[in-house]
């Protein structure tokens, strides 16, 4: 690793603590700082990160600089009447958010976590419960500011090529320094929420078919432990945004009003295993019996509806030292008996998770690695223990034989053969990328991981 | 890169020929697409490795490299990085040597001592600067318990092994928050064609029993193992006996 003057090397991880590297780590105050930075590259490249909420290696670089962007933070304008809003790319949803609701605006694209930076919202192109309805995040950006390999900056709208590389690009065609994003009215910040609980897995889908449509934001958990007639029993939460006239006078007060951050903080250190098959047994039972058979119209601030876990400062740590895996995949509709059988595989692997997401995708967009196309996605997260890369292995199997994929922003072990199966439009990638960037002045562990930049050599 | 259930794209070995090195590639191979760089001196033996490994699918590159030209070995550690970063690297070359010939005759000494530990830490100097260039790298270390409390039998190689076990030691101690990592593995007695026609001691191993806890101690972040782990407790209990009781033992 260079010496690079003014920072220190730092052991930098993913949201799931797992597979360290250490970089050097620099703070961005302004767009020149970058500019620099990219000029007086050396082997080992440069990255940006954000906030670090993905879960494996894509925020880091190994021997490297990274751009800490999370002191590049401001919003530069907001345009009440059109909704454009342009800000730099390390505000965070959740401070974007609360600049806004004043406005009447709100969001487009709301991950589980509001802990996310505007440029790893784009790099990654993430998606919301309103996937279905209104794409992922990239669809909502109307122009990038982006320094390039050549240490100069573009701005570039959607009907440039490099737009699309940049929205899902995981980083690697440069440091995205703003971008505007067109946001939608809101009369309050308050959601009206349908839940239902659904008896096993076929119940589950046929309940999300037949009605998502009516729905802006639909998700649901399912119990990732319960086999047999049980197998797939779920809890469904959709709703959409209350009107004013449908809050009760207490919150008609202050519509716009979405309480205060985050409450409590975990320390740092947990014992190994603290989610164990016992707990997470239990967990899910609870979490299944909590939720009410059925319950309409409940008014519920955004934190409960959207963010539960943000509460919880670090809850990453209960896993223990050894950190945990998420698995996010997509299969296309029609490829119902892989989703069945991974569902299967998964409540009998002895492996447990907690927080077990699925939910539909509407249309994906045009981003090149952009995750989200049309299907049945489904989320688990893992503690690391052994046996699990042959659970993951399986899964990938299936995955792969459904034409479906996995979520770059969530993976941290997959092999550079399987991905490059999954994402068709990865030499397209790879030929926009070496176009911008041809001396890789960009890289980061998960594209040296997964060879997303040159084809790999095995 | 090493994933983050402890699976290399990258296996350098050094001393590409050890029984307990093709081991760990084996086992490695077995779970994904594997970069295999094996360094050793250029015999038929080597050449069957390569065509071993390759017949797992593993792509295998293969480097000259002679344990006690060490004026070379920092050479060596850049060509293995060339074609990517080196995720794992295993310190494997050794020699036993005959333990009579050893504490009586000079070049017999000075070839175990120059194998097993000036080598060895010309190699390590050299896997630190590479490991300090990439930020992440995790060096897997052939000791032996033989190295923790030598005996009348075996003392010259033991002499090499306790230096050689110092040194990896103190290379993990400063590596740690440069990105590296080392585990110190420290087997007890392993049939291997080193211990070829040797009466095998209790507790003995097999290469790959040494692979799949050196597998495992790498996932789970593990700084040193003994093969079987039963040992640790052993060789505890031996370190701690009188000398007139630990020179009467049968050992
Ligand atoms: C609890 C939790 C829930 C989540 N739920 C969802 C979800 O529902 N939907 C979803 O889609 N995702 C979800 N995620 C994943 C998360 O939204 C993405 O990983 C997102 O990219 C994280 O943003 P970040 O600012 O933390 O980026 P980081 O993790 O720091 O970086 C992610 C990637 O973005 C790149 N990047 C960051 N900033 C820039 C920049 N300025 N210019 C260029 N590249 C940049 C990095 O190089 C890296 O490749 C969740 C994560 C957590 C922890
Ligand atoms: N076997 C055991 O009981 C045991 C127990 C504890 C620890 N260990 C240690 O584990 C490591 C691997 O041992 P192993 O059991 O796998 O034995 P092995 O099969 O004999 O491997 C040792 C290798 O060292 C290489 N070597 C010897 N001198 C060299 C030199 N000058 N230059 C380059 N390479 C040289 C040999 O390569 P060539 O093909 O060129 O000869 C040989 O393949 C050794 O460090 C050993 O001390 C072994």
């Amino acid at each position: 690793m260079t010496e690079h003057p003014g920072c220190g090397p730092r052991r930098l991880s993913g949201w799931g603590r797992t597979a360290p590297s250490t970089a050097y780590v620099r703070e961005v105050r302004d767009p020149a700082d970058i500019v620099a930075a990219v000029r007086g590259a050396d082997r080992r490249g440069v990255l940006a990160r954000g906030l670090g909420r993905s879960y494996g290696d894509a925020a880091q670089n190994a021997g490297g600089l990274v751009l800490d962007m999370t002191t590049l933070a401001q919003v530069h304008h907001v345009d009440a009447a059109t909704g454009l809003v342009e800000v730099d790319a390390g505000v965070s949803l959740d401070t974007l958010m609360r600049v806004l609701l004043p406005f009447g605006l709100w969001v487009p694209v709301l991950p589980g976590t509001r802990q996310v930076s505007v440029g790893g919202a784009v790099a990654a192109d993430v998606h919301g419960k309103n996937h279905h309805v209104a794409g992922s995040f990239g669809s909502h950006v109307r122009s990038l500011e982006l320094v390039t390999a050549d240490g100069t900056l573009h701005r570039v709208d959607p009907e440039h090529p490099l737009f699309w590389a940049t929205v899902g690009g995981m980083g690697l065609t440069g440091v995205i320094v703003r971008a505007t994003i067109a946001c939608r009215r809101v009369e309050s910040a308050f959601l009206l929420v349908d839940t239902e609980r659904a008896g096993d897995l076929e119940d589950l889908m046929a309940r999300l078919s037949a009605d998502d449509a009516a729905y802006p934001y639909s998700v649901s958990w399912f119990d990732s432990i319960a086999t047999g007639r049980r197998l797939g029993r779920a809890v469904i939460t959709r709703g959409r945004n209350a009107l004013l006239e449908e809050l009760p006078p207490a919150l008609a007060a202050r519509p716009l009003d979405m309480g205060a951050r985050r409450r409590a903080t975990l320390p740092a250190v947990f014992p190994p295993g603290l989610v164990n098959r016992a707990s997470g047994r239990i967990f899910n039972e609870l979490w299944f019996r909590a939720a009410p058979r059925l319950r309409r119209g409940e008014v519920q601030d955004v934190t409960r509806f959207f963010h539960p876990l943000d509460v919880v400062g670090s809850w990453n740590h209960v896993y223990g030292p050894r950190g945990l895996c998420q698995y996010q995949f997509v299969v296309p509709f029609g490829a119902e008996d892989a989703l069945r059988e991974a569902v299967g595989l998964i409540a009998s692997s002895g492996h447990v998770s907690c927080l077990n997401v699925l939910k539909r995708f509407g249309p994906g967009n045009a981003g090149l690695l952009s995750f989200p196309t049309p299907g049945w996605t489904l989320a688990v997260d893992l503690p690391v223990r052994p046996g699990l890369d042959r659970l993951f292995a399986a899964l990938d199997a299936l995955v792969l034989e459904a034409g479906g994929r996995l979520y770059l922003a969530k993976d941290s072990r997959a092999s550079a053969g399987t991905v490059a199966r999954m994402y068709p439009r990865l030499e397209e990638f790879r030929a926009a990328r070496a176009r911008v960037d041809p001396a890789g002045v960009f890289v980061s562990d998960l594209a040296r991981r997964l060879s997303l930049t040159d084809a790999p050599i095995l | 890169m090493i994933d983050s259930l402890g699976a290399p794209q990258t296996l350098f070995l050094l001393g590409g020929t050890s029984d307990i090195a093709l081991a760990i590639a084996r086992a490695y191979a077995r779970h994904a697409p594997l970069r295999v760089v094996l360094a050793a001196r250029h015999t038929s033996r080597r050449d069957e490795a390569v065509r071993s490994l390759q017949a797992l699918g593993c792509a295998v590159e293969a480097l000259d490299f002679d344990a006690r030209a060490t004026q070379t070995h920092a050479d060596v550690v850049t060509a293995a990085a060339n074609g990517g970063d080196l995720d794992i690297s295993v310190v494997a070359y050794g020699v036993l040597g005959d333990p009579e010939q050893a504490w009586t005759d000079v070049p017999s000494g000075v070839e175990l001592a120059e194998v097993n530990y000036v080598g060895p830490v010309a190699t390590g100097i050299a896997l630190g600067a590479q490991i300090r260039e990439q930020g992440h790298g995790v060096v897997v270390a052939l000791s032996s318990v033989a190295g923790e409390r030598p005996r009348r039998s075996n003392f010259v190689y033991g002499s090499t092994k306790a230096g050689f076990d110092a040194f990896y030691t103190g290379l993990g101690e400063a590596l740690r928050g440069l990105g590296g990592r080392v585990l110190v593995v420290r087997p007890g007695f392993v049939r291997s064609k080193m211990t070829d026609g040797l009466r095998p001691a209790p507790l003995a191993a097999t290469p790959d029993q040494v692979a799949q806890a050196v597998v495992d101690a790498v996932a789970s972040g593990a700084e040193q193992v003994w093969v079987p782990r039963t040992l640790r407790a052993v060789m505890s209990g031996l370190r701690h006996l009188p000398r007139p009781v630990f020179r009467r033992l049968p050992i």
